[in-house]
């Protein structure tokens, strides 16, 4: 089922997300699997939660970088989605 | 940046309770004499996260037959890497289980040979399927992260649709279906595994079919014989890219299969670092990046999406790691390939592995496998 701004994602519970020293980023761990991620990706990962939903991560991330990031981290959610990294809870 | 790997399988032992025809372990095994010691491994954990590796494999042979496993577990959760046991499920208790939770796995990935019992003992060549249905329910008791694997060959193929719902009801989060691989003993045991053409061909869509199914509760990943394939797989995502071996006995290799390739010697992490290992040692240098590529690889738009294919099978089909993969239709050798296609299968007899050949068994004090 696609994502949307009213989706709640959470993290897949085995996967979680790591700051890797040795590059210097954060990483997203599962099983058989690492993902290296930007800054700005591994912020919108801390905010999954289950509890927030799209649009609060979005308007959380918006404020900070003084941006409407909407469709950046709904697109972005998506992609992790489809590879079930990322799991709508609601 | 620098070329950093991001996955260490650690075989940590050969020895192993099961037989399976298909073992792609070379056909010298290391004694447990020459087993790196507890230490050894800790530092080669150590070494391997600050090099940047983020996933662990803990492999085998059995891993469970180390005594040390939890303590290993331990020490690698501490360094930071994300941990997966790779098991026949034989010898796992649920104290263990317990055990090796606490210490920091995340990630239990266990062998199964077929859905049916009889089918499944005779491929693994030992009675193995109560421990592995038992392990099973403690890995989703103790909420590992937990996957299936199966190897796939002709005495399998026809079940394929019963072993992914037996998966599913299993709980499997993930489940690996590979099509073996001719590597190591299975070489020996290759007329008996070789499936058919049809049989791959049904397989191909009882997979399809499977993923719509099950998703969102089982991931499927399947991966093709190659052997029926116009074109190499891309194998490790490219030689000495991200991947890194360390075989029982110390030595480190690009690939689980590379020892195979006599014309490499292999550096001991007993003797060097990994760092020095992965990025100056003459055998991961070989086949890096693209300057060791002849033709047709060499001008070959696809050589960045197979980098030449396998170098294991160039080397056992061919003769010359550096050649194309024979089973890419662009090489010259791929007749090689086509003629283990050819011809009606041959009724199955596997050699088994740690067992002494049928004929020359006695039979007071040897068990048939079952």
């Amino acid at each position: 089922m696609p994502l949307t701004d009213a989706s709640r994602p959470a993290l897949w519970k085995f996967a979680r997300v790591d700051f890797d020293p040795v590059r210097g980023r954060p990483v997203l761990l599962y099983p058989e699997g690492a993902l290296l991620l930007s800054d700005t990706a591994g912020e919108i990962l801390a905010l999954c939660d289950g509890r927030r939903t799209v649009a609060d991560i979005a308007a959380s991330l918006g404020t900070k970088y003084r941006a409407d990031v909407g469709g950046d981290v709904l697109e972005y959610l998506e992609q992790l989605a489809c590879r079930e990294l990322v799991r709508d809870v609601a | 940046m620098s070329r950093r790997p991001t996955t260490l399988l650690a075989e940590l032992t050969h020895r192993c309770p099961l037989h399976c025809p298909y073992c792609s372990n070379p056909l010298e095994l290391a004694r447990s004499t020459a087993e790196l010691s507890t230490e050894d491994w800790k530092r080669v954990f150590t070494e391997a996260r600050a090099l940047g590796v983020l996933q662990l494999g803990l492999s085998g042979g059995e891993p469970l037959v180390r005594r040390d496993l939890e303590e290993l577990v331990d020490h690698a959760r501490d360094v930071g890497l994300y941990q997966t046991l790779v098991t026949s499920a034989l010898g796992l208790t649920r104290e263990r289980a317990v055990r090796l939770k606490e210490a920091g796995l995340d990630h239990v990935q266990i062998s199964f040979q077929d859905a049916e019992r009889e089918s499944a003992e005779r491929i693994a060549g030992t009675r193995s399927w109560d421990a592995k249905h038992r392990a099973a329910a403690w890995a989703k008791e103790l909420d590992f992260a937990f996957t299936v694997n199966v190897v796939l060959h002709r005495a399998n193929l026809d079940r394929l649709g019963a072993i992914i719902d037996m998966a599913a009801a299993l709980g499997a989060d993930r489940l690996e279906l590979a099509n073996t691989q001719y590597y190591g003993w299975a070489v020996s045991n290759r007329e008996a595994l070789m499936p058919t053409r049809a049989q791959v061909d049904r397989s191909a869509e009882v997979v399809d079919r499977a993923v719509e199914r099950y998703r969102g509760r089982m991931q499927i990943i399947y991966v093709l014989p190659d052997y029926y394939s116009d074109y190499p797989k891309p194998c490790q995502g490219g030689w000495g890219n991200f991947y890194v071996v360390v075989a029982p006995d110390g030595r480190a290799m690009p690939c689980h299969a590379a020892s195979q390739i006599a014309t490499l010697a292999f550096d001991n992490v007993r003797e060097r670092s990994l760092d020095w290992i992965w990025n100056e040692s003459p055998a991961f240098r070989a086949f890096r990046g693209d300057e060791w590529m002849r033709e047709p690889c060499r001008s070959c738009p696809r050589k960045h999406v197979d980098f030449g294919g396998c170098r294991c099978q160039a080397f056992a089909l061919t003769g010359d790691a550096a050649n194309t993969d024979p089973v890419c239709t662009l090489s010259p050798e791929r007749l090689t390939v086509d003629a283990m296609l050819d011809g009606d299968p041959r009724p199955i007899a596997y050699s088994y592995r740690g067992m002494p050949p049928l004929a020359h068994r006695r039979p007071a004090s040897t068990r048939e496998p079952v």
